[in-house]
């Protein structure tokens, strides 16, 4: 890991995401156009994206997407996945040359199958995958693992969008899934990793706002093994979500509804079996709460979720159109690459926006309420 | 004079302005530690300053303002090291052997690490929220949470909660009234934190001697105590409460008992207490049935199976130097609340020597206790409650950010009824009708006024509390939990500020 300041990434941002809830392919040129349209939103700090079913050929392995400093971290870092996985296939990350995009770290992906201990017998894979991204991050000098999930990939850095889209040739990858990010930090920048989105396993996150809550989120997270290493506030959202969903088994839905829970004034007048629900949710998953101003997008392999902090604070629009779900900061940015939707709407505070793919079975966990 | 009395040297000055007194004699009336006489041949009042214990009752109620009292101010020879408590400390033993009592919470100058401690503001990045116009939210759950909930969709296709959670206590504003025994405190006391806790929709603590029968109705919002003593502790009074609460330590004495003179024992607190009228109410140091922490258990599961496991457990420790370690066996030995009363908490009686040198901060306490607990995975099953000093909301929040979720308000909750810490509850005597069992003294306590009182006071530090969450951006308690990157510390060195958590003023993130 190479954090630079010690200070955290404030900042405002612009966020877009689309889904093909029939998997059809999206070109990535599309959500290039979609974000760069939010050129106000950034200030060419911080850009990136992640896009799911990129890697066809490798459907089943874990796929690494790392940043070196230098050949040194990337030899430690090899010798350390080495011993824990089998390493199906590796390469540098294709890249374009773009005027607008210095100081690249090294970047580097690999195709991983966990090596499963002999003497284990509660196996979690996801758990050991977790864990060697954590250690990585945390304990290797200048390598930072920026995306680890199965048939997915994230892309990011220092830069403004259509420039680091152009630098990771995203217009060459097809996804029935993007979701974007364009940063405008209001500190001193420069640091690669700092860009969204923040990823653990397929969980991506890219993130409009602050959590003021930061604090309490990272020392619960603590708890359960998380290390929050990168001082940047999103990067608990992606941990938060893969602790309440994945380990918890919590539903997506009540999951949303701990990180931007009802007030009490509203969970007191709900019917007996919603309001012992409800105030469970508050009393055990207080610590989840994000408290502040956001607006979040969490894709995973089974979908897309929007969500806005409980009172609004930051700007949040959803559109359909066939079997396709947009959500960005503006209606601009959704119109620029669909002229014309069905419908159009600002979801409402707190309120989670699910669209899951029509062949997911997440079975009742993820048996939502969609758009 | 040859040796020097206890008496010689007054630690107070009464100033009486003679032209303004019409020697209406309510001073006289007025002062319970009979420093103040009427001189019939020179038809004045007089203080005897000897005797003046610097409550200002006297001041307080004189028509005319005739009456200032003042602490001496040159009482000796300036001297940095030996000063003038420690003279006069030394005389009275020399006078009277024994131990020096005291009341009231640690007055020494030590570290105020509350004072050395900042709170963050939301600018530009990161908007405030103003309380007037958004939902501000206090409200916390007090006792053992799972460390996950389980929620399965039913055949309606809605979601429904599968866990059982443990009972809780729910405070609307996280700050109790500490534990101060009836015998400690009189009825009226006691009346008034229970009708002011009961408006607030908070919690009051019985202290060790018991709930007085016409407090039976309190139950609901009521934290009863088992003591050493083990004073009027029956089925009915655990079953009538909230929570019941272990006592072992107290952070003005840690590690010593408790007495209360037969002289305070009348009938009602006889009753109350289930001893006789006239006799000593000792608490032991220990609990004769608790030496280890196995026995603690068994006392906390012996509590609950007598209330059908209804109810929370709560043990309360004072805050000693290994205080994380002991935390950790009380919640693994099945408490659902921790108190951890630090060396600032007050008292109606301890010697002075322990109250004045014997247990850590609360500040300190939390901290240690708070990071151990998640160390060990072990947070959520037990609430912490900071007690011990806690002076303002300021205090509150600090001790919220530090990792408690509440606080107990003893000191302050008298200061709000009209105490002046002149420290003499020991005696009985105190003269705002407080501390004191004597019925004619005890009337000038009356306990729908200071209910009232203890209502503004918390309605108050809830505004505060609101404010201060709206300028951090956080709109509700649970994102202040724990959350020291809110803090910064000022004038703390390296060690203090690892042992709290907090990074010093200058440091972003
Ligand atoms: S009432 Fe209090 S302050 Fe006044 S003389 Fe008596 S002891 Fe002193
Ligand atoms: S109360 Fe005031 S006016 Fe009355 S006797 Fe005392 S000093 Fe004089
Ligand atoms: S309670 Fe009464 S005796 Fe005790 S310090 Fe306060 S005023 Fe003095």
């Amino acid at each position: 890991m190479m954090v630079l300041t010690r200070s955290r990434e404030l900042s405002g941002c612009g966020l877009s995401g689309i889904i093909s809830r029939k998997k059809n392919l999206i070109p990535g040129e599309v959500i290039i156009r979609s974000i760069t349209h939010m050129r106000e939103r950034g200030n060419g700090l911080g850009a990136g994206y992640a896009g799911y079913g990129i890697y066809p050929d490798f459907p089943d392995e874990y796929a690494f997407h790392i940043m070196y400093d230098d050949e040194l971290a990337r030899k430690e870092t090899e010798e350390y996945i080495k011993q824990r996985f089998h390493v199906i296939h590796y390469e540098e990350i294709p890249t374009r040359k773009v005027k607008g995009i210095q100081d690249s770290p090294l970047l580097w992906r690999y195709f991983l199958r966990p090596i499963e201990p002999p003497d284990e017998s509660d196996f979690v894979e996801e758990d050991y995958v977790m864990k060697a991204v954590m250690d990585i991050n945390d304990k290797i000098r200048g390598a930072y693992v920026f995306s680890s999930g199965k048939n997915m990939g994230a892309f990011k850095g220092v830069g403004e969008p259509d420039d680091i889209g152009e630098f990771y040739r995203i217009d060459e990858y097809q996804a029935y899934l993007w979701v974007a990010h364009t940063r405008f930090p209001t500190n001193t920048p420069g640091w690669w990793g700092g860009a969204h989105p923040f990823t653990l396993l397929d969980w991506a996150v890219v993130h409009n706002g602050e959590i003021s809550s930061y604090g309490t989120n990272k020392r619960y997270l603590e708890m359960f093994g998380y290390k929050c290493t990168l001082r940047t506030d999103t990067e608990v959202v992606a941990y938060l979500i893969d602790l309440l969903v994945r380990r918890h088994k919590l539903p997506l839905r009540i999951a949303a509804y701990a990180l931007a829970s009802p007030f009490w004034k509203d969970i007191d007048r709900m019917p007996e079996n919603q309001r012992r629900l409800f105030t469970a949710i508050r009393m055990v998953y207080g610590s989840a709460l994000l408290n502040g101003p956001f607006a979040i997008l969490v894709s995973w392999n089974g979908g897309l979720m929007g969500l806005n902090d409980r009172i609004k604070l930051r700007p949040f629009v959803a559109a359909v159109k066939d079997d396709k779900v947009y959500m960005a900061s503006e209606e601009a940015a959704i119109r620029e690459i669909c002229p014309s939707p069905d419908r159009v709407w600002a979801p409402k505070a707190g309120d989670p926006v699910i669209a899951l793919f029509e062949d997911f079975d997440g079975g009742t966990q993820f048996k939502e309420h969609q758009v | 004079m040859l040796y020097k009395s206890l008496s010689s040297f007054p630690v107070f000055e009464v100033e009486r302005d003679y032209d303004k007194c019409i020697v209406c004699g309510c001073c006289v009336q007025q002062c319970t530690f009979d420093a103040t006489y009427y001189l019939p041949y020179a038809k004045k009042v007089i203080t005897d300053e000897h005797k003046c214990v610097g409550c200002k009752r006297c001041e307080a109620m004189c028509p005319t303002g005739a009456i200032k009292v003042r602490a001496v101010t040159n009482e000796f020879k300036h001297n940095a090291y030996w000063d003038a408590r420690t003279i006069r400390d030394i005389y009275k033993q020399a006078d009277q052997g024994g131990v020096i009592l005291t009341g009231g919470g640690n007055d020494r100058r030590f570290r105020v690490y509350w004072d050395h401690l900042l709170i963050d503001a939301c600018q530009v990045t990161n908007p405030s929220i103003d309380p007037l116009r958004e939902p501000m939210e206090l409200r916390t759950f007090l006792g053992r949470k799972p460390d996950a909930l389980e929620v399965e969709y039913n055949e309606k296709g809605e979601p429904e909660l599968k866990t059982k959670i443990a009972p809780n206590l729910v405070a609307e504003i996280p700050v109790i009234f500490a534990p101060m025994s009836y015998g400690a405190l009189n009825l009226n006391m006691h009346k008034a934190m229970a009708a002011a806790a009961d408006a607030m929709g908070t919690y009051w603590n019985t202290g060790e001697g018991s709930l007085h029968r016409d407090l039976y109705k309190y139950g609901h919002c009521t934290i009863v105590q088992v003591a050493s003593g083990r004073f009027g502790v029956s089925a009915e009074y655990l079953k009538v409460a909230a929570a019941a609460e272990i006592k072992i330590g107290q952070g003005a004495k840690p590690g010593i008992g408790g007495h209360l003179p037969g002289e305070k024992v009348d009938e009602e607190i006889s009753k109350t207490r289930m001893i006789p009228v006239g006799t000593d109410a000792l608490s032991p140091a220990p609990h004769h049935d608790i030496y280890s922490i196995e026995d603690l258990r068994q006392l906390i599961y012996a509590i609950k199976e007598a209330t059908n496991y209804e109810k929370p457990v709560s043990v309360k420790i004072a805050a000693v130097h290994n205080v994380a370690a002991i935390a950790s066996g009380i919640a693994r030995a099945g408490a659902d609340i921790i108190v951890l009363d630090g060396f600032r908490g007050g008292t109606g009686a301890s010697p002075a020597i322990v109250r004045d040198y014997v247990g850590i901060p609360v500040e300190i306490a939390v901290a240690v206790v708070d990071q151990r607990l998640r160390e060990e995975g072990i947070r959520n099953w037990v609430s912490i409650i900071a007690a011990g000093g806690i002076r303002n909301s300021a205090d509150v929040i600090k001790a919220i950010a530090l990792g408690a979720d509440a606080v107990y308000i003893g000191t302050s909750a008298l200061l709000a009824v009209g105490c002046t810490l002149c420290h003499k509850c020991y005696t009985g005597r105190c003269a705002w009708g407080i501390t004191t069992n004597d019925p004619h003294i005890a009337k000038r306590l009356n306990p729908d006024i200071a209910a009232e009182r203890l209502i503004n006071l918390l309605k108050g530090w809830a505004h505060e509390m609101k404010e201060m969450l709206g300028l951090m951006g956080i709109n509700a308690i649970e994102s202040l939990k724990g959350n020291r990157l809110r803090l910064r510390a000022i004038g703390l060195t390296k060690e203090e500020m690892d042992i709290l958590g907090v990074l010093p003023a200058g440091e972003g993130i």
